[in-house]
């Protein structure tokens, strides 16, 4: 008996039949100009994981020389060069886009219950711009590098630098666009293309995040976008308003410069919690507690953190005041965090918990952002910062938020929704050990460094006195545990795409409107509008059931879907 | 593109050769191509948002030099007819859209093309402006700027032969500041002009060659949100630079 023989949808054997937005066409056109939501989530889903593996290895080279404190493997330009690509490519071409691009793509359309997100062809836009701007900042990181830093402070990079800043720059600001586009996208179609009887209040937590989100990247992201094209104009055209020279102000530039970036680490973060969120509820089979704190303490991150961008700037010499005020407000910033925690928690406690990867990756993430979150309070205290600013103090609290916070909630949306978007279940064994490989990699990468920090290693610096070694080679060793962590799941993830068990439309019992549809979804998502009538996170009822119930006319995906739980093995 | 949709429809009832797929009826449509435009919009008010704010902080530390250098220089009159030219631009923008959602095509060309003439005629007195700041008084930052203020002008313009002290004291350092903002936000709001030439001009054209999509009005409401806009830009632009930097 051959594979042929098998009956279509086990593992190994013949691919089912029915259509869906993976199998309509295999041609390369109807790919790249496809204008489907979910095929370009996929898209983006390729390119930002070529953007990690990137740059993962400026931060392996990174690691790498700083197990000497002599700095024996680079010169200093380089490794400023190496520290500026790891800098610029996961800040701006990874963590930026990556659950809104990649999850938020694929996901908040189904979840509002929609076909497609308001503006499709912005959407392929958005992707078109996001692969220019990186192939440009990256051609110039790697030919020539930059050495700047990722946040290009002046006067170096708008004068002294002698490395490609300028088209390194205006890689990033196209990225910018492609960054808006989305962001304009989600807000339109969460206000206008929600299903009948979906009100605010019955969406999706990871609906909320991606609001909130949406809302940061409209308003900050063209700020940089300009701030940036000035920095380049200065570079080319001599035309500056940051040279001290013609009376301008370097610090003007970290004022503008962080006044988008420090909202943009919240952009990193918010989607990320809105799929811990969406991943917590399901596997404590519980709805989240306090539904409604945990969406407004979206919209008050996003409002708050507006405010606090002098926290990066305590020891530029503005004014004591002014960096009293925006401590002030940093902590007023970490309390909707907080808040979301403690609803978490709570949305736990007494439920039925389902320890799948997607669950571990989640937990860790409570434990990872809270730790770093609190740090934040360290460095958001003036005195403090004084001594800690410029440190590994920092690097290691930026680190636990964004590797601990924004990446492993990245990995469990990622397991979560692969069924959805592939219509194939991941191997669990291997992505719970994952899960845990990655939990201690990144502890052992970067606990040291809050360590070597406080102890006063300074950042940026390849150079370092001899007693700081052994921490860094408990990073150095970490980090190697951690590239392992993050490898698995690589392997075994395309591994699924054609050995992995078939999933149904609902494999893991969730609510949600796009567990509705069969998976992978058709093109159209749904055959007809349906309509919301229950509450999010509806487990106290069986959430198909509920579903149902609201389902009568769409006799096509109901039969659909009750054709895919004959055929597959349900866990 | 509509392969992919004709491919999986499930619903039977037929729609607006105008609609999009993922709309359920034209006034979704509508509504969310407005709101969409409007939050663009908001991105552009922060894109140009951030130059004001080095305007203000920059006016604030120096106000000498902003006054001196913007008043002695920055030609009013030209500056006051781009102004007219572009309020007017505005008007038959709008009646263009009106006649759009009326669906009179000739009157849409006619209104929509005044538009983008209007358009040229600021950048054509745009460009005798800088031809006079750039060409002829060498104000353009770099290496080639040049600042000095004789007598007889300060006797014209500011009625008196000689400096206050602070103003005796303005570096041509901080005067090529004033001019670096000048010319940078112009510059950046000359560009958004020509972004709408092309966007008019287009939309234009595909009107009265009949283009079956120039068969709906909205991508013209769309531009026309889209120029008053780079108006209203224009009208905080003029005074900051042209008016407010009076004696007194």
């Amino acid at each position: 008996m051959s594979a042929a023989d098998l009956p279509p949808g086990l593992p190994g054997g013949p691919e089912p039949v029915r259509p869906n937005y993976l199998n309509w066409s295999y041609t390369v056109r109807d790919w790249l100009l496809t204008i489907d939501h979910k095929r370009i989530a996929i898209l983006y889903l390729v390119s930002i994981s070529i953007m990690f593996a990137l740059g993962g290895a400026a931060a392996a080279v990174i690691r790498a020389e700083l197990t000497s404190p002599t700095g024996r493997m680079l010169e200093s330009e380089t490794y400023n060069k190496m520290f500026t690509m790891h800098g610029v490519i996961m800040v701006f071409f990874f963590l930026v886009p990556s659950i809104p691009a990649t999850l938020g793509n694929f996901c908040l359309p189904l979840m509002v219950g929609a076909k497609d997100l308001a503006f499709p062809r912005l959407n392929l836009l958005s992707w078109y711009l996001y692969t220019i701007g990186g192939i440009l900042a990256l051609g110039a990181m790697i030919w020539g590098g930059v050495d700047t830093g990722w946040t290009f402070y002046t006067p170096y990079s708008s004068i002294y630098s002698n490395t490609n800043v300028a088209v390194t720059v205006v890689g990033i600001f196209i990225a910018g666009f492609s960054s808006i586009a989305t962001g304009i996208n989600f807000i339109v179609t969460v206000h206008k293309m929600r299903a009948p009887g979906l009100t605010w209040f019955r969406l999706p937590l990871f609906v909320w995040a991606h609001y909130a989100t949406s809302v940061i990247i409209v308003l900050g992201t063209p700020v940089v976008a300009i701030t940036l094209a000035l920095v380049v104009t200065e570079r080319l055209l001599h035309i500056g308003i940051f040279d001290p020279a013609l009376g301008g102000d370097p610090i003007l530039f970290q004022h503008m410069f962080w006044f988008y970036s420090h909202p943009a680490v919240y952009i990193m973060i918010l989607p990320s919690m809105g799929v811990i969120s969406e991943v917590i509820s399901c596997f404590a089979r519980k709805r989240v507690f306090g539904y409604e704190f945990v969406a407004f303490s979206s919209i008050a991150i996003a409002v708050f953190g507006f405010m606090v961008w002098g926290h990066h700037m305590f020891v530029t010499g503005q004014s004591l005041y002014s960096g009293m005020v925006f401590s002030a407000l940093s902590f007023i910033v970490a309390v909707p965090s907080a808040i979301k925690v403690f609803n978490w928690t709570a949305t736990i406690y007494k439920g039925q918990v389902w320890f799948t990867a997607p669950m571990l990756y989640a937990l860790g993430f409570i434990g990872l952002f809270t730790i770093g979150g609190l740090t934040g309070l360290y460095c958001a205290s003036l005195a403090v910062d004084v001594h800690i600013n410029m440190t590994y103090f920092i690097v290691a609290h930026f680190h636990y938020v964004m590797v601990g916070g924004a990446t492993l909630g990245y990995l469990a949306g990622l397991h979560f929704w692969w069924p959805k978007m592939t219509g194939r279940m991941y191997p669990e064994g291997w992505a719970k050990l994952a899960a845990g490989i990655t939990f201690i990699g990144f502890n052992l990468t970067f606990f040291p460094q809050f360590i070597v920090g406080y102890l006063g290693m300074p950042r940026r610096y390849h150079f370092y006195p001899a007693e700081f070694q052994i921490w860094h080679i408990l990073s150095t060793a970490g980090a190697s545990v951690l590239a392992v962590g993050y490898s698995i799941p690589v392997i075994y993830l395309i591994w699924s795409l054609k050995y992995g068990a078939l999933a149904g439309p609902n494999p893991w019992g969730a609510a949600g409107l796009e567990w509705q549809t069969p998976s992978p979804p058709p093109s159209h998502n749904f055959d007809t509008v349906p309509v919301v009538t229950w509450e999010a996170y509806n487990y106290e009822e069986d959430v198909d059931e509920q579903a149902e119930k609201g389902r009568e006319s769409m006799p096509g995906v109901v039969g659909a879907i009750e054709e895919e739980q004959h055929r597959t093995h349900e866990h | 593109m509509s392969a992919e949709v004709a491919e999986e429809h499930g619903h039977g009832h037929a729609h607006h050769p105008l609609q999009c797929h993922q709309f359920e009826d034209m006034d979704q449509q509508n509504e969310t191509y407005i709101v969409g435009m409007w939050s663009f919009l908001v991105t552009e008010i922060m894109f140009f948002g951030a130059m004001f704010l080095a305007y203000t902080i920059y006016r604030n530390e120096n106000p000498a030099v902003f006054i001196q250098a913007g008043h002695l220089y920055l030609l009013k009159v030209p500056g006051g007819i781009n102004t007219v030219i572009l309020l007017t631009s505005s008007f038959t923008m709008a009646v263009g859209v009106y006649h759009a959602q009326k669906a009179n095509r000739i009157l849409q060309v006619v209104f929509l093309s005044l538009t983008v003439l209007c358009a040229f005629g600021f950048l054509g007195v745009k460009a005798v402006e800088w031809y006079t700041e750039i060409g002829l008084e060498h104000h353009l930052p770099g290496p080639g700027f040049q600042y000095k203020v004789t007598p007889e002008e300060m006797k014209e313009h500011l009625g008196t032969d000689t400096l206050p002290a602070a103003q005796a004291s303005v570096p041509a350092s901080k005067a090529q500041l004033f001019f670096c903002l000048y010319f940078a936000m112009t510059g950046l709001h000359a560009i958004h002009v020509i972004i709408g030439i092309l966007i008019i001009g287009t939309l234009a054209i595909m009107v009265a060659r009949r283009h079956p999509a120039a068969k709906y009005y909205m991508p013209i409401e769309m531009a026309g949100l889209y120029w008053h806009f780079v108006d209203i830009v224009w009208i905080f632009l003029f005074p900051l630079f042209y008016l407010i930097p009076k004696k007194g």
